[in-house]
């Protein structure tokens, strides 16, 4: 009976933050995915090794100590925080952004794995057929590469975004547990399991949180499909 | 053109020069036919070695000079042919054009007509029979504005038949090309029909240089 009840404000709140909060932490965390992606499948350096156990860092360490570690960093306090407070005005800590910022990081090894593999993938004797057609690497990357990696780039975010869309540890740690600037839907069920009453509120959210993880999967399968299609597998 | 490289336990030195308006490398597969065009188009750096087409040197090793593959202009045909199989097939021809910022012109229907590919255009690489898809190779690297043509075994691939259907192209287009041609194959058929000069290759050294008489 519950669930045909329309959703309270803070129930909706907590839905569109999350959207919101998955988004753009996922898409601004896709040209430095892609760049990464592109070094580790392409590019030969010194600490390759220790760049790749770095970038996958979040996906092994607690959630918590990512979330302390941001905390650290990006606080008002932090290194990073405050230059970039003082330099640009963006403030991280207890704001939507920081939030961003936290599931950005947590996604960012799946983006990168995901992104890497296609890379790799990519037959390299296009980019070559390209640079004999007058292309210099970066047009040959841009024409040929990027575009063969579509499907690749497609299921990393969708990865990313399912993460970033359930990520709570790093973020309540991170920037807390705040009505309307921090309280994703993760965030939101927890609480609502915290108070008496509230299981009917926690279990739709619960049931947004599984449709809208289904959904992200259908589109993207979808999406990659049509690209494979034309592509020519 | 003189070359050296080591490849693994693979050693290729060949130095050969030639003024034919098509030059024929021929030799068994391992004879090293594809390093020399790779080397030529710029996708391996010899050790050492000149290359020149005419009077542009593209590779001196002892005057450090090595022109990158995308502004050497040698255009190249591959034996699988390498369409881009995300672009349709008028977008392969004017791939080279599109990124020298040239528009595709009247050259393109000049090279279409050539090669019988009008009816093509709007068809992706996979929809394509291996003659067709060899001929759009083919167009590609005409349209690209080249000052030389590498073509590596383009006939390999196909059956008799295939073959048949694409060398009259090839005589076309031999007959109107204004630049040096280099062909590789291991057929002597398609040599006799459309070189002048042939460099026999084994080993990775040249065994032989011939004139075809006609």
């Amino acid at each position: 009976m519950d669930a045909v009840i329309p959703f309270s404000p803070d129930e909706l709140e907590a839905i569109r933050l999350s959207l919101k909060v998955a988004t753009i932490g996922t898409l601004a965390s896709l040209p430095v995915g892609a760049f990464a992606a592109y070094a580790l499948a392409r590019w030969r350096f010194p600490g390759k090794i220790l760049f790749d156990g770095f970038v996958h860092l979040p996906l092994v360490l607690p959630p918590v100590v990512t979330g302390y570690l941001l905390l650290i960093l990006f606080g008002r306090r932090g290194p990073i925080g405050a230059f970039l407070e003082s330099t640009f005005g963006i403030v991280f800590s207890f704001r939507w952004t920081g939030a961003a910022l936290a599931a950005a990081v947590m996604g960012f090894p799946l983006l990168v794995r995901a992104i890497r593999l296609s890379f790799e993938a990519t037959d390299r004797r296009l980019e070559d057929a390209a640079r004999t057609l007058g292309a210099n690497r970066f047009l040959v990357f841009l024409t040929v590469t990027l575009p063969l990696a579509l499907p690749g780039i497609l299921a990393g975010l969708v990865l990313a975004f399912a993460k970033a869309l359930g990520e709570f540890g790093a973020t309540i740690t991170f920037v807390s547990n705040i009505p309307g600037e921090t309280r994703t839907l993760p965030t939101a069920i927890y609480t609502y399991t915290q108070v008496p009453g509230r299981d009917a509120n926690a279990a739709r959210l619960a049931a947004v949180a599984v449709v809208l993880s289904l959904l992200a999967l259908v589109i993207s399968e979808f999406l990659s499909r049509r690209i494979t299609a034309r592509i020519g597998g | 053109m003189a070359v050296q490289k080591t490849l693994g336990d693979f050693a290729l030195d060949v130095r050969f020069r030639s003024t034919a308006a098509v030059t024929a490398l021929f030799g068994p597969s391992g004879a090293g036919k594809t390093s020399i065009v790779n080397a030529i188009a710029g996708l391996l750096t010899p050790e050492r070695g000149h290359i020149a087409i005419g009077d542009a040197v593209l590779f001196d090793s002892k005057k450090r000079i090595s022109v990158s593959a995308h502004r050497r202009r040698v255009r190249v045909v591959f034996q699988e042919s390498r369409l881009f199989p995300h672009l349709n097939v008028r977008q392969n021809l004017v791939y080279g054009r599109w990124i020298a910022g040239h528009s595709a012109g009247e050259k393109l229907d000049e090279v279409a007509k050539l090669l019988g590919l009008e009816a093509l255009f709007s068809r992706r690489p996979r929809a394509l029979s291996g003659g067709e898809r060899q001929r759009v190779a083919i167009g590609r690297a005409l349209l690209a504005d080249p000052t030389a043509l590498l073509l590596d075994e383009p006939l390999a691939s196909l059956d008799a038949a295939r073959k048949q259907e694409i060398i009259p192209y090839l005589e076309r287009l031999v007959a109107t090309a204004r630049i040096p041609i280099l062909y590789v194959s291991h057929a002597r058929e398609e040599i006799e029909r459309l070189a002048g000069t042939v460099v026999m290759l084994d080993g990775g050294r040249v065994k032989a240089v011939e004139e075809v008489k006609r």
